[in-house]
């Protein structure tokens, strides 16, 4: 009766806080031909709406895939499909063909804004809700404390109900997967993220983990008995689900392919705009974009991306255990935003995903990385015109975290799940104890220069030769914020197992 | 790390309710507001650009000034910061002017005076009696008041949406209240009386002021029957106390004597020319009469017992006009509703004197004032439920049957301010919010009082939840059916009737409660 309470408080603030930022601008609000991802939207359910299956992906005469194109895979247009069905029974000017371009009214915003909640509501909300009540070993106080802190996790609320995205259904899938595998329902766990790779090509980044997960459960039950059977039936589940998405698109071979050529842009460039990843960062001192050309720029991008999650990888397929896979879902997700090809500043939400699934476990470095990725956000939430719901939900974001945990309290090396890192450092380095005060120090200085640069790109106009002064310093800043990140949580993993047998050890 | 350190310790858990909720205001910053908000920016723009002797006297825009002087001056403090926002929002010619800036200042200056409110609760928090307190901090009385009193959705809507300044007047009155508990009344009694020179609508709990303070400060013993002892009264409490009431009262209302501006300033701050009930009606008992007048011309139409000649036609097309003419029922005066509202505060009243039962007794008198005048005033506005709703949030923690009568009041009389807001976007806002703290006070005092009987029964239950049907009918049935252009009063009719039931049945609980605590304890002193 009293979790039963606890829970409604956490979902209606949740999604009190999800509708007042709402109220705030979308992404292109009143700024003509282009617009923003709003129109985007708006866009595809004209398209889907209004055109054959066949015609989706392809430019033609009503199609103009310059504007808006549809670059996200069939379930994305599915779901606009439904929702220009909605539309369109409310007001068929909305998804009108042509006419509607750049349409804007107040009840129309109230509509899109509508079915961003109402997909979060029987998407990720559950999902979240469902994992923090399995969590173990915890009271159900702090299972409801975590609950909050991930439904206010400001990233994906801005972008989600301020700029106007709808990950939240993504993320979403990749939660119900997540919680599929870690509780044994393999096959639901791979069909759920199926689903969301179908919805978003990018939960690519979180596939890996995924993979090696189910692939390191086969091996533990031996390859030759059951564990072939388990993988044979997830290769049929992921292979059915495919083709219950495609299915439309397979009656051609071409059409799959310009599908697939939609999803994945490879000439658009390394980059674009302003990404805190490295290849942004590197640009500053180096134009890579002009020196290399762009078959090596993929290829380099792809080997780098592949050798930073090579070892959390084979660590997880080797010895395959829930906490380890979340952990490995961060850094893979992590390593792909900081490498690969083509990244978007939103793609961070990517990996905030599995950092909030870790926040019971290390809640100092969780709460910390998720305020830098917002952080990284900022010039896109500026341009948008969000400034101020970004600040109260940071803020609200902190407060809550600040008192659902006693976050000073944790930063001792057994809460940073350092311990056995320490441990074999300190048997060459016998003085190394002061591992705890460096992290402090380095949270400090992390967070007074987010605030400085928040209040510098606010309050001053950037000098004329550089108009992107700011916009390339918060870039760089989050960039060397999370490489600290990636060193952090790839040191958490590889040493994990290694924990396991001291403690067997020592008892 | 300094700051979390701060957080980590003693009180955080107040510090951090009471940041969380200024935060949620601060993201209320773009709703809707309602034409309150240019009322205020009218006085702001009268205070700043005229001289005192103008305030009372300029009607360029239809908004006059009509609070009492120390709101006017407070308006006038606040000008000076609003100049450096936006110097035009301060010109009396620029009616209905809006800027974002405008909006910022506004906004923030109801927001940042809620810090007053804060501390009253903060005080308030004190005074509740934690003997049996458990060790889960969420399910101690002083937590749950102060989420009640911090999170409290009428004061949210009322003031961070529909846009007035009732938090920091709030804040006044429950300061003055913990004053009284913590014994010190002629601090209490400075604070009420500067709250009624900011708003005079808290005239309504004057009578508990007065005669507690006569009763139980002026005469400092009783007879061991609890009857007063005449020869204990004390004169230097009674010149001290009225030296502190005569002072305020010169201090704001002096500059109008001298200006010989009485009358004006009178008929300013009573319109007496409104009609009985507020465009909407306020769930109270002339919703009621009304309805009833109502309902038996419909039934004398039908039954031919009435002409429909003779029936004024604007009572049978809207119950929207001012000017509610009663067919059946003989119409109301003015009069009529203040000798009601004094023959329902009398007994309390009463009760007061010849029981006096300490603070407590002295609140529940007060929050009796309150209802009595809100079921019995002239023209009484829904919003003045908040008047009975937050110091009886101080009584629900403490006993079981005062939960009782507290949720059913705060439940119906925050259901009562939905029309307040009836733009789209805010619906789901109001929704929420309306759940987060209904959902909250009621399983928070069903956890504080488990021990004892169930806070409802059967009766109380079936009507509560009859809130969520009529919010359905009202907001989403109605609209999408014919009737919503030939009768478009019909939610307002049906929301007023449902709560004012609510209400009558909370305000007679609650006396009933009082009157057999009174002669109770009475017999059995006998």
């Amino acid at each position: 009766m009293e979790n039963w309470y606890w829970m409604t408080l956490v979902v209606l603030i949740g999604l009190t806080v999800r509708w007042t930022v709402s109220l705030n601008p979308y992404s292109g609000a009143g700024k003509p031909p282009m617009f923003g991802d709003y129109e985007a939207q708006r866009h595809w359910q004209e398209i889907t709406f209004n055109l054959p299956v066949k015609d989706w992906y392809f430019n033609s005469s009503d199609n103009n895939l310059q504007y808006w194109g549809l670059d996200y895979p069939p379930l994305t247009a599915y779901h606009s499909l439904l929702c220009a069905y909605v539309a369109e029974f409310i007001n068929p000017d909305w998804v009108a063909l042509h006419t509607s371009r750049g349409y804007e009214s107040q009840a129309h915003k109230l509509f899109m804004r509508t079915t961003v909640l109402v997909a979060d509501l029987f998407i990720y909300i559950p999902a979240v809700l469902l994992y923090c009540y399995s969590l173990k070993e915890i009271s159900p106080k702090r299972k409801m404390a975590v609950a909050l802190c991930i439904l206010l996790y400001p990233g994906l609320i801005l972008i989600d109900y301020g700029h106007f995205q709808y990950n939240s259904v993504s993320l979403g899938f990749a939660l119900w997967g997540v919680l599929g595998v870690s509780y044994d329902w393999d096959l639901l766990g791979s069909l759920a993220f199926c689903l969301a790779l179908n919805y978003k090509q990018m939960e690519l980044y979180h596939s890996l983990p995924f993979f090696c997960f189910l692939l390191g459960k086969c091996f533990k039950k031996g390859l030759k008995g059951k564990g072939f059977v388990l993988l044979m039936k997830i290769a049929c589940t992921v292979l059915a689900s495919f083709l219950l998405c495609w299915l439309p698109f397979f009656t051609e071979r071409e059409h799959a392919l310009q599908v697939l050529r939609r999803l994945f842009p490879v000439d658009r460039g390394l980059f674009e705009d302003k990404v805190a990843n490295i290849w942004c960062s590197v640009n500053v001192f180096l134009k890579i974009k002009e020196i290399l050309p762009r078959h090596i720029q993929l290829a380099i991008s792809f080997c780098l991306t592949f050798l930073s999650l090579l070892p959390a990888c084979i660590k997880l397929t080797l010895q395959p255990s829930s906490k380890g896979f979340r952990f490995t879902l961060v850094s893979c997700a992590l390593s792909f935003f900081l490498f690969s090809f083509q990244v978007h500043e939103k793609s961070i939400l990517l990996v905030s995903l599995p950092v909030c699934l870790v926040l019971n476990e290390i809640p100092f470095m969780s709460t910390w990385f998720l305020l830098v990725s917002t952080f990284s956000m900022l010039p896109l939430l500026l341009k948008d015109e969000l400034l101020m719901p970004s600040v109260v939900t940071v803020m609200a974001f902190l407060v809550v975290c600040v008192t659902s945990f006693p976050l000073c309290e944790s930063t001792s090396e057994e809460q940073l799940q350092l311990t056995p890192f320490a441990v074999s450092v300190r048997r060459r380095l016998p003085g190394f104890t002061f591992l705890p005060r460096i992290i402090q120090y380095l949270f400090l200085s992390s967070v007074i220069t987010m605030v400085l640069l928040t209040i510098l790109s606010v309050t001053l106009n950037p000098p004329q030769k550089l108009p992107d002064l700011f916009s390339v310093l918060v870039c760089s800043v989050s960039c060397i914020n999370f490489i600290f990140f990636l060193v952090y949580f790839n040191i958490v993993i590889v040493w994990d197992s290694k924990n396991g047998r001291n403690r067997k050890k020592i008892k | 790390m300094a700051a979390f350190t701060l957080a980590a310790s003693g009180d955080h858990w107040f510090s951090a309710l009471a940041l969380g909720v200024t935060l949620l205001k601060c993201l209320l910053i773009p709703t809707y507001h309602s034409t309150d908000f240019e009322v205020h920016r009218n006085w702001l723009a009268i205070t700043h650009s005229l001289p005192i002797s103008q305030w009372y006297y300029e009607a360029t825009s239809e908004w006059t000034l009509d609070y009492p002087p120390f709101f006017a001056w407070f308006e006038y403090a606040l000008s000076h910061i609003a100049k450096y926002f936006d110097q035009e929002m301060l010109n009396i010619h620029n009616l209905n002017y809006f800027s974002s800036r405008t909006l910022l200042f506004q906004r923030f200056s109801v927001i940042l005076t809620d810090a007053l409110f804060f501390y009253a609760v903060h005080e308030c928090c004190k005074c509740i009696d934690g003997k049996k307190t458990s060790k889960e901090l969420t399910e101690k009385p002083k937590f749950i008041l102060s989420v009640l009193l911090l999170w409290n959705f009428g004061l949210l809507i009322v003031d961070h949406i529909h846009f007035q300044y009732n938090g920091f007047l709030s804040g006044l009155m429950l300061l003055s209240i913990a004053r009284l508990f913590q014994k010190r009344h002629m601090e209490g009694a400075f604070l009420f009386a500067v709250l009624l020179h900011f708003k005079h609508i808290y005239l309504y709990v004057a009578p508990a002021y007065g005669i507690y303070l006569l009763r139980s400060y002026c005469f400092t013993a009783s007879k061991p029957d609890g009857t007063v002892r005449w020869d204990s009264f004390s004169f230097v409490r009674v010149i001290s106390l009225g030296l502190i009431v005569f002072l305020v009262s010169a201090l704001s209302l002096g500059p109008f004597i001298a200006l010989n501006q009485m009358p004006q300033v009178f008929s300013r701050l009573f319109p007496f020319k409104r009609g009985l009930c507020h465009a909407y009606w306020a769930p109270n008992f002339w919703a009621l009469y009304n309805a009833l007048d109502k309902a038996l011309s419909v039934i004398g139409l039908e039954l031919k017992f009435l002409d429909p000649n003779q029936i004024p036609r604007a009572s049978m097309t809207s119950g929207l006009v001012q000017q509610f003419q009663h067919t059946v029922l003989p119409s109301v005066s003015p009069l009529a509703t203040l000798i009601c509202t004094l023959i329902a505060i009398l007994p309390s009243v009463f009760c007061l004197w010849f029981k006096p039962q300490g603070p407590r007794g002295f609140l529940r008198c007060l929050v009796l004032c309150a209802l009595s005048s809100f079921m019995f005033g002239w023209h009484v506005h829904e919003k003045a439920i908040l008047l009975a709703i937050l110091p009886m949030s101080i009584l629900s923690v403490e006993k079981a049957g005062d939960a009782t009568i507290f949720l059913i009041l705060t439940t119906t009389g925050h259901y009562s301010l939905f029309p307040l807001l009836f733009t789209a976007p805010e619906l789901p806002i109001k929704i929420l919010l309306m759940l987060l703290f209904t959902v909250y006070s009621i399983s928070s005092l069903k956890t504080l009082f488990r021990k004892e009987k169930p806070l409802f029964n059967w009766m109380e239950t079936v009507y509560l939840l009859g809130l969520g049907p009529l919010e359905v009918c009202c907001e989403f049935i109605f609209p999408l059916t014919s009737w919503k252009l030939k009768y478009p009063f019909i939610p307002l009719l049906l929301t007023s009737v449902y709560c004012a039931v609510g209400i009558t049945y909370a305000w007679a609980r609650l006396y009933v409660s009082v009157l057999t605590g009174c002669f109770v304890s009475k017999t059995k002193k006998q």
